[in-house]
Protein backbone atom coordinates (compact mmCIF):
# COMPACT_ATOMS: atom_id res chain seq x y z
CA UNK A 1 0.00 0.00 0.00
CA UNK A 2 1.22 3.49 -0.84
CA UNK A 3 2.43 5.43 2.15
CA UNK A 4 1.06 8.91 2.76
CA UNK A 5 3.13 11.46 0.92
CA UNK A 6 3.56 15.17 1.58
CA UNK A 7 2.81 17.67 -1.19
CA UNK A 8 6.52 18.35 -1.54
CA UNK A 9 7.25 14.67 -2.14
CA UNK A 10 4.57 14.24 -4.80
CA UNK A 11 5.28 14.63 -8.50
CA UNK A 12 4.98 18.35 -9.27
CA UNK A 13 3.15 19.81 -12.27
CA UNK A 14 6.53 20.76 -13.72
CA UNK A 15 7.86 17.23 -13.36
CA UNK A 16 4.70 15.77 -14.89
CA UNK A 17 5.01 18.09 -17.89
CA UNK A 18 8.60 16.98 -18.33
CA UNK A 19 7.62 13.32 -18.04
CA UNK A 20 5.04 13.71 -20.81
CA UNK A 21 7.62 15.39 -22.99
CA UNK A 22 9.94 12.43 -22.38
CA UNK A 23 7.53 10.14 -24.29
CA UNK A 24 7.47 11.25 -27.94
CA UNK A 25 4.51 9.05 -28.87
CA UNK A 26 2.21 11.00 -26.56
CA UNK A 27 2.45 14.26 -28.48
CA UNK A 28 0.70 12.94 -31.57
CA UNK A 29 -2.89 13.20 -32.62
CA UNK A 30 -4.96 10.13 -33.51
CA UNK A 31 -7.81 10.77 -35.97
CA UNK A 32 -7.33 14.46 -35.27
CA UNK A 33 -7.69 14.05 -31.49
CA UNK A 34 -4.92 14.21 -28.90
CA UNK A 35 -3.81 10.69 -27.99
CA UNK A 36 -4.96 9.47 -24.58
CA UNK A 37 -3.00 6.23 -24.21
CA UNK A 38 -4.74 4.14 -21.56
CA UNK A 39 -3.65 0.61 -22.43
CA UNK A 40 -0.61 0.53 -20.19
CA UNK A 41 -1.62 -2.81 -18.74
CA UNK A 42 -1.04 -4.34 -22.17
CA UNK A 43 2.16 -2.48 -22.96
CA UNK A 44 3.77 0.83 -22.11
CA UNK A 45 5.18 3.55 -24.34
CA UNK A 46 8.88 4.26 -24.43
CA UNK A 47 10.72 7.33 -23.10
CA UNK A 48 13.22 9.07 -25.37
CA UNK A 49 16.11 7.85 -23.19
CA UNK A 50 15.19 4.22 -23.94
CA UNK A 51 14.84 4.95 -27.67
CA UNK A 52 18.20 6.75 -27.64
CA UNK A 53 19.80 3.94 -25.67
CA UNK A 54 18.81 1.36 -28.31
CA UNK A 55 20.11 3.61 -31.07
CA UNK A 56 23.37 4.31 -29.38
CA UNK A 57 23.94 0.74 -28.28
CA UNK A 58 23.35 -0.62 -31.78
CA UNK A 59 25.35 2.18 -33.43
CA UNK A 60 28.37 2.07 -31.13
CA UNK A 61 28.54 -0.71 -28.57
CA UNK A 62 26.93 -3.83 -29.98
CA UNK A 63 28.64 -7.20 -29.81
CA UNK A 64 27.87 -10.65 -28.53
CA UNK A 65 27.99 -11.32 -24.81
CA UNK A 66 30.04 -13.70 -22.69
CA UNK A 67 32.10 -14.97 -25.61
CA UNK A 68 34.19 -12.45 -27.47
CA UNK A 69 37.62 -11.37 -26.35
CA UNK A 70 37.38 -8.11 -28.23
CA UNK A 71 36.36 -4.61 -27.23
CA UNK A 72 32.72 -4.61 -28.43
CA UNK A 73 31.92 -7.96 -26.89
CA UNK A 74 33.48 -6.96 -23.60
CA UNK A 75 31.54 -3.71 -23.59
CA UNK A 76 28.24 -5.44 -24.44
CA UNK A 77 28.89 -8.04 -21.77
CA UNK A 78 29.53 -5.32 -19.20
CA UNK A 79 26.34 -3.47 -20.15
CA UNK A 80 24.36 -6.73 -20.06
CA UNK A 81 25.72 -7.69 -16.65
CA UNK A 82 25.14 -4.16 -15.34
CA UNK A 83 21.51 -4.46 -16.42
CA UNK A 84 21.08 -7.66 -14.43
CA UNK A 85 22.71 -6.00 -11.43
CA UNK A 86 20.41 -2.97 -11.77
CA UNK A 87 17.35 -5.17 -12.06
CA UNK A 88 18.35 -7.09 -8.93
CA UNK A 89 18.60 -3.79 -7.03
CA UNK A 90 15.30 -2.57 -8.51
CA UNK A 91 13.41 -5.54 -7.06
CA UNK A 92 15.74 -5.90 -4.06
CA UNK A 93 16.98 -9.40 -4.80
CA UNK A 94 19.75 -10.53 -2.45
CA UNK A 95 22.07 -11.10 -5.40
CA UNK A 96 22.09 -10.58 -9.17
CA UNK A 97 22.67 -14.33 -9.42
CA UNK A 98 18.97 -14.67 -8.56
CA UNK A 99 17.85 -12.79 -11.67
CA UNK A 100 17.35 -14.77 -14.88
CA UNK A 101 16.74 -12.92 -18.14
CA UNK A 102 13.84 -14.41 -20.08
CA UNK A 103 11.79 -13.33 -23.05
CA UNK A 104 8.88 -12.20 -20.92
CA UNK A 105 6.66 -12.88 -17.94
CA UNK A 106 5.01 -15.78 -19.76
CA UNK A 107 8.33 -17.51 -20.35
CA UNK A 108 9.38 -16.87 -16.75
CA UNK A 109 6.31 -18.69 -15.45
CA UNK A 110 6.69 -21.50 -17.98
CA UNK A 111 10.31 -21.87 -16.93
CA UNK A 112 9.34 -22.45 -13.30
CA UNK A 113 6.49 -24.81 -14.20
CA UNK A 114 8.72 -26.86 -16.51
CA UNK A 115 11.72 -27.10 -14.16
CA UNK A 116 10.87 -26.60 -10.49
CA UNK A 117 7.29 -27.72 -11.13
CA UNK A 118 8.27 -30.97 -12.81
CA UNK A 119 10.81 -31.56 -10.07
CA UNK A 120 8.52 -31.21 -7.06
CA UNK A 121 4.95 -31.85 -8.23
CA UNK A 122 3.80 -35.46 -8.19
CA UNK A 123 0.62 -37.51 -8.35
CA UNK A 124 -2.03 -36.20 -5.96
CA UNK A 125 -0.12 -33.02 -5.10
CA UNK A 126 -1.73 -29.59 -5.27
CA UNK A 127 -0.87 -26.43 -7.15
CA UNK A 128 -2.86 -23.37 -6.06
CA UNK A 129 -3.65 -20.40 -8.28
CA UNK A 130 -6.29 -17.68 -7.94
CA UNK A 131 -9.57 -17.00 -9.73
CA UNK A 132 -8.21 -13.74 -11.15
CA UNK A 133 -5.09 -14.88 -12.98
CA UNK A 134 -3.92 -14.07 -16.47
CA UNK A 135 -3.91 -17.10 -18.78
CA UNK A 136 -0.09 -17.05 -18.50
CA UNK A 137 -0.41 -17.93 -14.83
CA UNK A 138 -3.13 -20.54 -15.36
CA UNK A 139 -2.25 -22.64 -18.39
CA UNK A 140 1.35 -23.62 -17.47
CA UNK A 141 0.12 -24.92 -14.08
CA UNK A 142 -2.90 -26.62 -15.58
CA UNK A 143 -0.68 -28.43 -18.09
CA UNK A 144 1.79 -29.36 -15.35
CA UNK A 145 -1.02 -30.81 -13.23
CA UNK A 146 -2.37 -32.76 -16.21
CA UNK A 147 1.08 -34.17 -16.88
CA UNK A 148 1.73 -35.12 -13.26
CA UNK A 149 -1.74 -36.22 -12.14
CA UNK A 150 -1.78 -33.32 -9.69
CA UNK A 151 -4.70 -31.06 -8.71
CA UNK A 152 -5.09 -27.44 -9.71
CA UNK A 153 -6.92 -25.60 -6.94
CA UNK A 154 -8.32 -22.12 -7.33
CA UNK A 155 -8.60 -19.44 -4.63
CA UNK A 156 -12.05 -17.89 -5.05
CA UNK A 157 -12.66 -14.16 -5.33
CA UNK A 158 -15.44 -12.05 -3.81
CA UNK A 159 -17.70 -9.65 -5.70
CA UNK A 160 -15.33 -6.73 -5.10
CA UNK A 161 -12.52 -8.65 -6.78
CA UNK A 162 -10.59 -9.52 -3.62
CA UNK A 163 -9.25 -13.00 -3.02
CA UNK A 164 -11.05 -14.79 -0.19
CA UNK A 165 -8.10 -15.49 2.09
CA UNK A 166 -9.98 -17.79 4.46
CA UNK A 167 -10.63 -20.06 1.48
CA UNK A 168 -6.98 -19.84 0.49
CA UNK A 169 -5.95 -20.97 3.98
CA UNK A 170 -8.32 -23.92 3.65
CA UNK A 171 -6.84 -24.96 0.31
CA UNK A 172 -3.31 -25.02 1.71
CA UNK A 173 -2.10 -28.39 2.98
CA UNK A 174 1.07 -30.45 3.14
CA UNK A 175 0.16 -31.57 -0.39
CA UNK A 176 0.55 -27.99 -1.68
CA UNK A 177 3.74 -27.70 -3.69
CA UNK A 178 3.36 -24.35 -5.44
CA UNK A 179 1.17 -21.27 -5.03
CA UNK A 180 1.10 -19.04 -8.12
CA UNK A 181 -0.65 -15.71 -7.87
CA UNK A 182 -0.40 -12.29 -9.45
CA UNK A 183 0.72 -9.29 -7.46
CA UNK A 184 -1.77 -7.13 -9.37
CA UNK A 185 -4.66 -8.51 -11.41
CA UNK A 186 -4.40 -7.32 -15.00
CA UNK A 187 -8.16 -7.59 -15.51
CA UNK A 188 -9.41 -5.97 -12.29
CA UNK A 189 -6.50 -4.04 -10.81
CA UNK A 190 -6.73 -5.85 -7.45
CA UNK A 191 -3.49 -5.75 -5.46
CA UNK A 192 -3.19 -9.13 -3.80
CA UNK A 193 -1.73 -9.51 -0.28
CA UNK A 194 1.18 -11.61 -1.54
CA UNK A 195 3.33 -11.10 1.54
CA UNK A 196 0.68 -12.64 3.75
CA UNK A 197 -0.03 -15.34 1.16
CA UNK A 198 3.67 -16.19 0.99
CA UNK A 199 3.82 -16.64 4.76
CA UNK A 200 0.91 -19.06 4.67
CA UNK A 201 2.38 -20.98 1.72
CA UNK A 202 5.70 -21.33 3.51
CA UNK A 203 3.99 -22.67 6.62
CA UNK A 204 2.87 -25.76 4.69
CA UNK A 205 6.23 -26.08 2.95
CA UNK A 206 5.09 -24.74 -0.42
CA UNK A 207 6.81 -22.09 -2.53
CA UNK A 208 5.09 -19.05 -4.01
CA UNK A 209 5.53 -17.65 -7.50
CA UNK A 210 4.33 -14.09 -7.97
CA UNK A 211 3.36 -12.81 -11.42
CA UNK A 212 4.62 -9.24 -11.26
CA UNK A 213 3.77 -8.16 -14.81
CA UNK A 214 1.37 -5.45 -13.56
CA UNK A 215 3.23 -4.47 -10.39
CA UNK A 216 6.88 -3.94 -11.32
CA UNK A 217 6.10 -0.92 -13.58
CA UNK A 218 3.75 0.74 -11.11
CA UNK A 219 4.89 0.29 -7.50
CA UNK A 220 8.01 -0.39 -5.45
CA UNK A 221 8.67 -4.15 -5.39
CA UNK A 222 10.85 -5.82 -2.77
CA UNK A 223 10.97 -9.54 -3.46
CA UNK A 224 12.66 -10.29 -0.14
CA UNK A 225 10.17 -8.33 1.95
CA UNK A 226 7.33 -10.03 0.06
CA UNK A 227 8.82 -13.44 0.75
CA UNK A 228 8.49 -14.41 -2.91
CA UNK A 229 10.34 -17.55 -3.92
CA UNK A 230 9.86 -16.70 -7.59
CA UNK A 231 8.85 -13.36 -9.07
CA UNK A 232 8.25 -12.80 -12.78
CA UNK A 233 8.16 -9.53 -14.72
CA UNK A 234 8.18 -7.92 -18.12
CA UNK A 235 10.36 -5.27 -19.76
CA UNK A 236 7.86 -4.07 -22.35
CA UNK A 237 5.28 -3.36 -19.66
CA UNK A 238 8.07 -1.47 -17.88
CA UNK A 239 8.77 1.19 -20.54
CA UNK A 240 11.25 -0.92 -22.46
CA UNK A 241 11.23 -3.40 -25.34
CA UNK A 242 9.27 -6.55 -26.10
CA UNK A 243 11.13 -9.85 -26.05
CA UNK A 244 12.62 -9.29 -22.59
CA UNK A 245 11.43 -10.27 -19.16
CA UNK A 246 12.92 -11.63 -15.98
CA UNK A 247 12.54 -14.33 -13.41
CA UNK A 248 13.69 -13.75 -9.87
CA UNK A 249 14.27 -17.01 -8.04
CA UNK A 250 15.74 -17.76 -4.65
CA UNK A 251 19.27 -18.95 -5.33
CA UNK A 252 18.95 -22.24 -3.47
CA UNK A 253 15.91 -23.10 -5.61
CA UNK A 254 17.49 -22.02 -8.89
CA UNK A 255 20.58 -24.01 -8.00
CA UNK A 256 18.76 -27.30 -7.62
CA UNK A 257 16.43 -26.82 -10.60
CA UNK A 258 17.23 -28.58 -13.87
CA UNK A 259 17.85 -26.37 -16.93
CA UNK A 260 14.88 -25.08 -18.95
CA UNK A 261 16.42 -25.01 -22.39
CA UNK A 262 19.81 -26.38 -23.26
CA UNK A 263 22.46 -25.26 -25.71
CA UNK A 264 25.14 -22.62 -25.83
CA UNK A 265 25.94 -20.26 -22.98
CA UNK A 266 24.30 -22.38 -20.29
CA UNK A 267 27.03 -25.00 -20.00
CA UNK A 268 30.19 -25.50 -18.02
CA UNK A 269 31.62 -28.14 -20.35
CA UNK A 270 30.30 -30.37 -23.10
CA UNK A 271 31.51 -33.72 -24.40
CA UNK A 272 29.48 -36.16 -26.47
CA UNK A 273 29.08 -38.26 -23.35
CA UNK A 274 28.19 -35.63 -20.78
CA UNK A 275 27.39 -31.97 -20.23
CA UNK A 276 27.82 -30.06 -17.01
CA UNK A 277 25.71 -26.99 -16.65
CA UNK A 278 26.63 -23.48 -15.66
CA UNK A 279 25.48 -22.10 -12.29
CA UNK A 280 22.43 -19.86 -12.08
CA UNK A 281 21.49 -17.55 -13.64
CA UNK A 282 23.43 -18.61 -16.77
CA UNK A 283 22.09 -22.15 -16.46
CA UNK A 284 18.71 -20.75 -17.53
CA UNK A 285 19.92 -18.52 -20.35
CA UNK A 286 20.61 -20.79 -23.30
CA UNK A 287 21.54 -19.06 -26.53
CA UNK A 288 22.38 -15.45 -27.30
CA UNK A 289 20.08 -13.30 -25.19
CA UNK A 290 18.14 -10.22 -26.41
CA UNK A 291 21.13 -7.99 -25.62
CA UNK A 292 19.85 -4.63 -26.89
CA UNK A 293 16.53 -5.15 -25.13
CA UNK A 294 18.24 -5.95 -21.85
CA UNK A 295 20.46 -2.88 -22.09
CA UNK A 296 17.39 -0.77 -22.90
CA UNK A 297 15.61 -2.26 -19.88
CA UNK A 298 18.47 -1.08 -17.72
CA UNK A 299 17.99 2.47 -19.02
CA UNK A 300 14.25 2.28 -18.37
CA UNK A 301 14.91 1.16 -14.77
CA UNK A 302 17.26 4.13 -14.28
CA UNK A 303 14.58 6.42 -15.62
CA UNK A 304 11.98 5.03 -13.21
CA UNK A 305 14.38 5.04 -10.26
CA UNK A 306 15.26 8.68 -10.89
CA UNK A 307 11.58 9.59 -10.57
CA UNK A 308 10.99 7.15 -7.70
CA UNK A 309 8.61 4.21 -7.74
CA UNK A 310 6.89 5.40 -4.57
CA UNK A 311 6.08 8.74 -6.22
CA UNK A 312 4.97 7.00 -9.42
CA UNK A 313 2.64 4.80 -7.39
CA UNK A 314 1.18 7.72 -5.45
CA UNK A 315 0.52 9.72 -8.61
CA UNK A 316 -1.04 6.79 -10.48
CA UNK A 317 -3.31 6.12 -7.52
CA UNK A 318 -4.44 9.75 -7.62
CA UNK A 319 -5.37 9.21 -11.29
CA UNK A 320 -7.21 6.03 -10.34
CA UNK A 321 -9.22 7.88 -7.70
CA UNK A 322 -10.23 10.69 -10.07
CA UNK A 323 -11.08 8.39 -12.95
CA UNK A 324 -13.06 6.07 -10.69
CA UNK A 325 -15.06 9.00 -9.29
CA UNK A 326 -15.87 10.36 -12.75
CA UNK A 327 -16.80 7.02 -14.29
CA UNK A 328 -18.85 5.97 -11.26
CA UNK A 329 -20.90 9.12 -11.63
CA UNK A 330 -22.23 7.85 -14.98
CA UNK A 331 -25.25 5.63 -14.19
CA UNK A 332 -24.83 3.30 -17.22
CA UNK A 333 -21.22 2.49 -16.29
CA UNK A 334 -20.44 -0.43 -14.03
CA UNK A 335 -16.89 -0.86 -12.76
CA UNK A 336 -15.84 -4.50 -12.45
CA UNK A 337 -13.38 -4.86 -9.57
CA UNK A 338 -13.66 -2.58 -6.56
CA UNK A 339 -11.02 -4.00 -4.26
CA UNK A 340 -9.83 -1.77 -1.43
CA UNK A 341 -6.25 -2.19 -2.64
CA UNK A 342 -6.13 -1.46 -6.35
CA UNK A 343 -3.55 -0.42 -8.89
CA UNK A 344 -4.51 2.12 -11.57
CA UNK A 345 -6.56 -0.25 -13.71
CA UNK A 346 -10.30 0.23 -14.29
CA UNK A 347 -12.31 -2.52 -15.94
CA UNK A 348 -15.82 -1.44 -16.81
CA UNK A 349 -18.90 -2.29 -18.80
CA UNK A 350 -21.64 -0.07 -20.19
CA UNK A 351 -25.17 -1.38 -20.02
CA UNK A 352 -26.27 -2.67 -23.43
CA UNK A 353 -23.00 -1.90 -25.21
CA UNK A 354 -20.40 -4.50 -26.06
CA UNK A 355 -16.84 -3.56 -24.97
CA UNK A 356 -15.54 -3.80 -28.55
CA UNK A 357 -17.97 -1.12 -29.61
CA UNK A 358 -16.79 1.01 -26.69
CA UNK A 359 -13.21 0.44 -27.83
CA UNK A 360 -13.89 1.41 -31.44
CA UNK A 361 -15.72 4.63 -30.57
CA UNK A 362 -13.08 5.61 -28.01
CA UNK A 363 -10.35 4.90 -30.55
CA UNK A 364 -11.85 7.43 -32.96
CA UNK A 365 -11.89 9.89 -30.06
CA UNK A 366 -8.15 9.37 -29.63
CA UNK A 367 -8.53 7.20 -26.52
CA UNK A 368 -6.67 3.87 -26.60
CA UNK A 369 -8.12 1.32 -24.19
CA UNK A 370 -8.29 -2.46 -24.17
CA UNK A 371 -11.57 -4.19 -24.92
CA UNK A 372 -11.88 -7.93 -24.51
CA UNK A 373 -11.29 -10.69 -22.02
CA UNK A 374 -7.75 -9.50 -21.14
CA UNK A 375 -6.41 -13.06 -21.38
CA UNK A 376 -8.40 -13.73 -18.22
CA UNK A 377 -11.47 -15.63 -19.41
CA UNK A 378 -12.10 -17.30 -16.02
CA UNK A 379 -12.13 -13.84 -14.40
CA UNK A 380 -14.69 -12.62 -16.94
CA UNK A 381 -16.80 -15.69 -16.30
CA UNK A 382 -16.66 -15.15 -12.52
CA UNK A 383 -18.06 -11.65 -12.96
CA UNK A 384 -20.64 -12.74 -15.51
CA UNK A 385 -19.39 -10.66 -18.44
CA UNK A 386 -17.98 -11.89 -21.77
CA UNK A 387 -15.53 -9.02 -21.85
CA UNK A 388 -14.85 -5.60 -20.37
CA UNK A 389 -13.39 -2.30 -21.45
CA UNK A 390 -10.24 -1.56 -19.51
CA UNK A 391 -8.43 1.70 -18.94
CA UNK A 392 -5.00 1.20 -17.39
CA UNK A 393 -2.91 4.18 -16.37
CA UNK A 394 0.71 5.19 -16.26
CA UNK A 395 2.45 8.12 -14.59
CA UNK A 396 2.57 9.85 -17.99
CA UNK A 397 -1.22 10.07 -18.08
CA UNK A 398 -2.98 13.17 -16.79
CA UNK A 399 -6.42 14.57 -16.11
CA UNK A 400 -6.90 15.44 -19.77
CA UNK A 401 -6.65 11.72 -20.51
CA UNK A 402 -9.29 10.99 -17.88
CA UNK A 403 -11.55 13.69 -19.33
CA UNK A 404 -11.08 12.26 -22.84
CA UNK A 405 -12.02 8.82 -21.51
CA UNK A 406 -15.11 10.13 -19.76
CA UNK A 407 -16.15 12.18 -22.79
CA UNK A 408 -15.68 9.09 -24.97
CA UNK A 409 -17.80 6.97 -22.65
CA UNK A 410 -20.55 9.60 -22.73
CA UNK A 411 -20.36 9.60 -26.54
CA UNK A 412 -20.76 5.81 -26.58
CA UNK A 413 -23.80 5.99 -24.33
CA UNK A 414 -25.45 8.63 -26.54
CA UNK A 415 -24.70 6.68 -29.72
CA UNK A 416 -26.11 3.40 -28.45
CA UNK A 417 -29.00 4.89 -26.45
CA UNK B 1 -10.82 9.64 -42.29
CA UNK B 2 -13.95 7.68 -41.62
CA UNK B 3 -15.36 8.26 -38.19
CA UNK B 4 -17.41 5.90 -36.13
CA UNK B 5 -20.68 7.33 -37.40
CA UNK B 6 -20.00 5.63 -40.76
CA UNK B 7 -19.59 2.35 -38.93
CA UNK B 8 -22.47 2.68 -36.51
CA UNK B 9 -25.18 3.79 -38.93
CA UNK B 10 -28.75 3.99 -37.72
CA UNK B 11 -29.80 0.79 -39.46
CA UNK B 12 -26.93 -1.10 -37.84
CA UNK B 13 -27.67 0.33 -34.40
CA UNK B 14 -31.32 -0.55 -34.86
CA UNK B 15 -30.57 -4.16 -35.87
CA UNK B 16 -28.22 -4.42 -32.87
CA UNK B 17 -30.98 -3.30 -30.56
CA UNK B 18 -33.74 -5.33 -32.17
CA UNK B 19 -32.07 -8.23 -33.93
CA UNK B 20 -34.29 -10.16 -36.41
CA UNK B 21 -34.54 -13.93 -36.14
CA UNK B 22 -32.79 -13.81 -32.74
CA UNK B 23 -34.26 -17.15 -31.77
CA UNK B 24 -33.56 -20.82 -31.33
CA UNK B 25 -34.52 -23.40 -33.97
CA UNK B 26 -34.79 -26.91 -32.70
CA UNK B 27 -36.59 -29.15 -35.11
CA UNK B 28 -34.88 -32.55 -35.48
CA UNK B 29 -33.50 -31.57 -38.89
CA UNK B 30 -32.23 -28.12 -37.90
CA UNK B 31 -28.62 -27.56 -38.91
CA UNK B 32 -26.76 -25.63 -36.22
CA UNK B 33 -23.22 -24.36 -36.02
CA UNK B 34 -21.37 -22.45 -33.31
CA UNK B 35 -19.13 -19.67 -34.64
CA UNK B 36 -16.43 -18.24 -32.41
CA UNK B 37 -13.99 -15.41 -32.68
CA UNK B 38 -11.32 -16.61 -30.25
CA UNK B 39 -9.61 -13.21 -30.25
CA UNK B 40 -12.53 -11.41 -28.69
CA UNK B 41 -14.74 -14.17 -27.35
CA UNK B 42 -17.72 -13.32 -29.57
CA UNK B 43 -19.79 -16.39 -30.28
CA UNK B 44 -23.05 -17.11 -32.07
CA UNK B 45 -25.11 -20.15 -32.82
CA UNK B 46 -26.60 -19.98 -36.29
CA UNK B 47 -29.36 -22.48 -37.01
CA UNK B 48 -31.11 -23.15 -40.32
CA UNK B 49 -34.00 -25.27 -41.43
CA UNK B 50 -33.55 -26.31 -45.03
CA UNK B 51 -36.60 -27.03 -47.20
CA UNK B 52 -36.84 -30.08 -49.43
CA UNK B 53 -35.74 -28.03 -52.43
CA UNK B 54 -32.58 -27.09 -50.52
CA UNK B 55 -33.56 -23.49 -49.81
CA UNK B 56 -33.34 -21.76 -46.41
CA UNK B 57 -36.77 -22.16 -44.89
CA UNK B 58 -36.04 -20.60 -41.53
CA UNK B 59 -33.04 -19.17 -39.75
CA UNK B 60 -32.30 -18.28 -36.17
CA UNK B 61 -29.26 -17.03 -34.34
CA UNK B 62 -28.34 -16.63 -30.70
CA UNK B 63 -25.26 -15.63 -28.79
CA UNK B 64 -23.12 -12.79 -27.58
CA UNK B 65 -21.08 -10.25 -29.38
CA UNK B 66 -20.61 -6.66 -30.39
CA UNK B 67 -23.04 -4.44 -32.29
CA UNK B 68 -21.34 -5.15 -35.60
CA UNK B 69 -21.47 -8.92 -35.27
CA UNK B 70 -25.05 -8.88 -34.04
CA UNK B 71 -26.33 -6.42 -36.66
CA UNK B 72 -24.51 -8.33 -39.38
CA UNK B 73 -26.15 -11.59 -38.30
CA UNK B 74 -29.54 -9.91 -38.11
CA UNK B 75 -29.20 -8.35 -41.57
CA UNK B 76 -27.94 -11.66 -42.95
CA UNK B 77 -30.94 -13.49 -41.54
CA UNK B 78 -33.32 -11.22 -43.44
CA UNK B 79 -31.41 -11.70 -46.68
CA UNK B 80 -30.96 -15.46 -46.90
CA UNK B 81 -34.52 -16.65 -46.30
CA UNK B 82 -35.72 -18.62 -49.31
CA UNK B 83 -32.27 -18.67 -50.91
CA UNK B 84 -30.65 -21.89 -52.07
CA UNK B 85 -27.51 -23.25 -50.47
CA UNK B 86 -25.45 -22.21 -53.51
CA UNK B 87 -26.89 -18.69 -53.40
CA UNK B 88 -26.08 -18.36 -49.71
CA UNK B 89 -22.51 -19.52 -50.23
CA UNK B 90 -22.13 -17.07 -53.09
CA UNK B 91 -23.40 -14.25 -50.89
CA UNK B 92 -20.95 -15.31 -48.23
CA UNK B 93 -18.14 -14.92 -50.76
CA UNK B 94 -19.47 -11.58 -51.93
CA UNK B 95 -19.72 -10.36 -48.34
CA UNK B 96 -16.12 -11.37 -47.74
CA UNK B 97 -15.11 -9.56 -50.94
CA UNK B 98 -16.94 -6.44 -49.77
CA UNK B 99 -14.93 -6.53 -46.54
CA UNK B 100 -11.68 -6.61 -48.48
CA UNK B 101 -12.79 -3.84 -50.84
CA UNK B 102 -13.31 -6.05 -53.88
CA UNK B 103 -17.07 -6.25 -54.14
CA UNK B 104 -18.00 -6.89 -57.79
CA UNK B 105 -20.43 -4.45 -59.46
CA UNK B 106 -22.95 -7.28 -59.82
CA UNK B 107 -23.75 -8.83 -56.47
CA UNK B 108 -26.63 -10.17 -54.41
CA UNK B 109 -26.10 -8.41 -51.12
CA UNK B 110 -28.82 -5.79 -51.50
CA UNK B 111 -29.09 -3.55 -48.44
CA UNK B 112 -26.34 -5.52 -46.71
CA UNK B 113 -23.94 -3.07 -48.36
CA UNK B 114 -24.81 -0.84 -45.40
CA UNK B 115 -22.03 -2.82 -43.69
CA UNK B 116 -19.44 -1.81 -46.29
CA UNK B 117 -18.11 0.85 -43.87
CA UNK B 118 -16.74 -1.92 -41.65
CA UNK B 119 -13.86 -2.40 -44.08
CA UNK B 120 -12.48 0.97 -42.91
CA UNK B 121 -12.11 -0.64 -39.46
CA UNK B 122 -9.89 -3.63 -40.23
CA UNK B 123 -9.92 -5.07 -36.71
CA UNK B 124 -13.71 -5.23 -36.88
CA UNK B 125 -14.00 -7.07 -40.20
CA UNK B 126 -14.09 -10.46 -38.48
CA UNK B 127 -17.00 -9.24 -36.35
CA UNK B 128 -19.05 -8.69 -39.50
CA UNK B 129 -18.05 -11.92 -41.25
CA UNK B 130 -18.44 -14.25 -38.25
CA UNK B 131 -22.15 -14.96 -38.89
CA UNK B 132 -21.55 -15.71 -42.57
CA UNK B 133 -18.85 -18.25 -41.81
CA UNK B 134 -21.09 -19.78 -39.18
CA UNK B 135 -24.07 -20.00 -41.53
CA UNK B 136 -21.90 -21.58 -44.24
CA UNK B 137 -20.59 -24.07 -41.69
CA UNK B 138 -24.13 -24.96 -40.62
CA UNK B 139 -25.22 -25.51 -44.22
CA UNK B 140 -22.19 -27.73 -44.76
CA UNK B 141 -22.98 -29.79 -41.66
CA UNK B 142 -20.08 -28.49 -39.54
CA UNK B 143 -21.08 -27.93 -35.93
CA UNK B 144 -18.33 -25.46 -35.14
CA UNK B 145 -16.19 -22.82 -36.86
CA UNK B 146 -13.85 -20.00 -35.92
CA UNK B 147 -12.67 -16.82 -37.58
CA UNK B 148 -9.04 -17.88 -37.11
Amino acid sequence: MATAMTEAEKLSKKELAKIRADFPVLSQEIYGKPLAYLDNGATTQKPQCVIDCVNQFLAEDYGTVRRGVYYLSEKSTRLYDDARKKLSVFINAASEKEVVITKGTTESINLVAATYGRMVVGVGDDVIISAIEHHANIVPWQQLCLEKGANLKVIPVDDAGELILEEYEKLLSPKTRIVAVNHVSNALGTVNPVQKMAESAHKVGAVILVDGAQSVPHMPVDVQALGADFYAGSAHKTYSLTGVGFLYGRYDLLDKMPPYQTGGDMIMSVTFEKTTFAKPPNKFEAGTPPIAGVVAFSTALDYLSDIGMDRIEAYELSLLKKATEKLSAIPQVKIIGNAKEKAAIISFVIEGVHPHDIGTVLDREGVAIRAGHHCAQPTMERFGVPATARASFSFYNNEDDIDALVHGVETVIKLFA
Amino acid sequence: MSDYNELYQQIILEHNKNPRHFKKLDSPDTLTSLGKNPLCGDHYYVAVDVAEDGSVQDIGFQGDGCAISKASASLMSTRVLGKSRAEVLQMRDEFQQMMTGELPAEHHLGKLTILEGVKEFPVRVKCATLCWHTLAAALQGETETTTE
